[in-house]
């Protein structure tokens, strides 16, 4: 199952820390479980987790930090463990 | 004073629009770059951008708002609310720079701004406040002050409100976690660590007491909007009068918000909020010190204009009400129509609105930005529309609030339209019988119901 990809739950801001003094949630390379929160998105004033679908490793971010990002848009690519 | 700019967007600058437009005031719009096909700047005579969508780059700064008035002449500010509405420092700017702001005083937004010394002032005026104690900067009386009023306690940022910066606290275990993360929470959000403890009244009601206040120094209620109908604090059903009130009660409270307004030399208009227990005792919880979203049912059952009265007040003009003249008839109820999907856990919906069909006729009254072909974005709060209705009583106005709401369709984005539907129909809500806790308590039963 390899080529996943994380898709952003709502239109907004992309963000791939908790907060600006915070590291980031995932770095590239990185794996991740399926349900791991790896950014945020922010819309109206409500903060979104972006959560990986299932478990793999984060290939490459598609989208850069604060990004604008449409319902549904691919954020990242994740590939088989 | 025959130019004012509005510093804010949507619904509310729209609603400022016109006050101005009667009173033959010119208008100066500030607008982002998410907003340049808003309907605030198409209607404004003149219109500014003054940044990048982020509020924090455009209608929260104030420098541009400023230069903005400046360059375009404007002789007065009006901040409607959020964003700049109740920064003390916008207030105090906008008097530098000779520019009237359509408010109170900066000071009076900063002592009522400082939720804890707001207590301290009501206690002076003989305004009942919930129970509670401030907590000093090591949290060491922290303890103390939650067991003097029994848990569960709230644990609260001074410099918070609007139902921001708040935890609530169930036992004293808890107490040292929750003191840590909100103080570290109301540094980063307000720049303010500063907290306070408040008993936490279970089944209160949220009720609310609109006042103004003239140069004269004649403050004037307009008695009450009950909101009680909340989800994570947020309001999203007011009403006036509130069902739960009797008279001596709503005497006495709206008395009680005119002596608080009184203390702090309070111009211009503001809300008392309370929350009033099972036995009708009212304790103060905060001032708002602008124009509130939910002004409009006020104006229906008073039929004065609050925002051509914050204008005179502002242009250093008496107010045109006195308090033997208010009188409140029928009963109003605001539905807030939110860009947010009820059955999705209220998930924000913004996008493009394919299809807009406003409710009309007799007592009801949209205020709205929106219109079709809109792209509602997501850069700002989700309130797209109130919708308004009035009538000669409360159960009346629930039947015209159905009739309105099944007129009203907005298609393209998810809205919290039909949650009203529900709402109208639901027997609580009928008989006025909710507080605070109720709304979240029954969207809680309905997803346990649709799981099973």
């Amino acid at each position: 199952m390899a080529d996943n990809k994380i898709k952003a739950p709502a239109p907004g801001t992309f963000y791939r820390r908790p907060s600006p003094d915070e590291d980031p949630y995932v770095e590239e390379g990185d794996r991740v479980e399926s349900g791991q929160v790896v950014g945020l998105v922010e819309v109206m004033k409500n903060f979104i987790d972006v959560k990986a679908p299932q478990d793999g490793v984060v290939e490459t971010f598609l989208v850069a930090n604060e990004d604008l990002v449409e319902a549904g848009q691919d954020v990242a690519a994740l590939a088989d463990a | 004073m025959d130019k004012v700019l509005i510093a804010n967007r949507s619904e509310i600058a729209v609603r400022v629009l016109r006050a101005c437009r009667e009173l033959d005031l010119a208008t100066v719009a500030v607008y982002s770059d998410a907003d340049a096909d808003a309907l605030h700047v198409r209607e404004a005579d003149e219109a500014v951008r003054i940044g990048k969508p982020q509020a924090q780059d455009s209608y929260l700064n104030i420098e541009r708002i400023i230069d903005a008035a400046r360059e375009t002449g404007a002789g007065a500010i009006h901040p409607g609310y959020g964003f700049v509405s109740e920064n003390p420092r916008f207030a105090a700017a906008c008097e530098e720079a000779g520019i009237a702001f359509v408010g109170p005083s900066a000071s009076a937004i900063a002592a009522m701004g400082d939720k804890a010394a707001a207590r301290r002032i009501a206690r002076e005026a003989d305004v009942p406040v919930v129970p509670g104690g401030e907590v000093s900067a090591n949290g060491g009386d922290a303890l103390r002050a939650a067991e003097e009023v029994s848990f569960p306690v709230l644990v609260k940022a001074a410099a918070g409100g609007g139902g921001r910066g708040i935890r609530v606290v169930r036992e004293a275990g808890e107490l040292d976690g929750a003191l840590a993360a909100a103080a570290r929470e109301a540094e980063a959000a307000f720049g303010d660590p500063t907290l306070y403890i408040e008993k936490l009244l279970e089944s209160a009601r949220h009720v609310e007491v609109q006042v103004i206040g003239d140069a004269g120094a004649d403050v004037v209620h307009l008695f009450e909007r009950e909101c009680s109908l909340q989800r994570r604090r947020q309001k999203l059903v007011e009403e006036s009068p509130s069902p739960g009130l009797d008279p001596a009660t709503r005497e006495q409270m709206s008395a009680a918000a005119v002596r608080l307004a009184e203390a702090v030399g309070y111009t211009n208009a503001g809300t008392v909020e309370f929350l009033v227990d099972r036995e009708g005792r009212f304790y103060f919880i905060e001032m708002n010190t602008r124009l509130q979203v939910e002004h409009g049912v006020t104006e229906m059952v008073t039929g004065v204009d609050l925002v051509r009265q914050q204008l005179r007040v502002a242009a250093g003009e008496p107010l045109e009400i006195s308090q033997d003249a208010v009188r409140a008839q029928g009963c109003s109820i605001e539905f807030r129509i939110n860009a947010e999907d009820p059955d999705q856990d209220f998930l924000p919906s913004p996008g493009r609105i394919e299809a807009l069909e406003l409710p009309g006729g007799p007592g009801v009254r949209i205020d709205t930005a929106i219109y079709a072909g809109y792209s509602v974005v997501p850069f700002y709060d989700s309130l797209i529309a109130k919708l308004i209705v009035w009538a000669p009583d409360r159960e009346q106005a629930l039947r015209r609030g159905r009739r309105a709401l099944s007129e009203l369709r907005i298609e393209g984005i998810a809205t919290t339209t039909p949650l009203h539907l529900r709402l109208v129909d639901d027997d609580r809500v009928r008989d006025g019988d909710v507080d605070t806790g109720y709304l979240e308590r029954l969207l809680a039963t309905a997803e346990e119901e649709a799981v099973a």
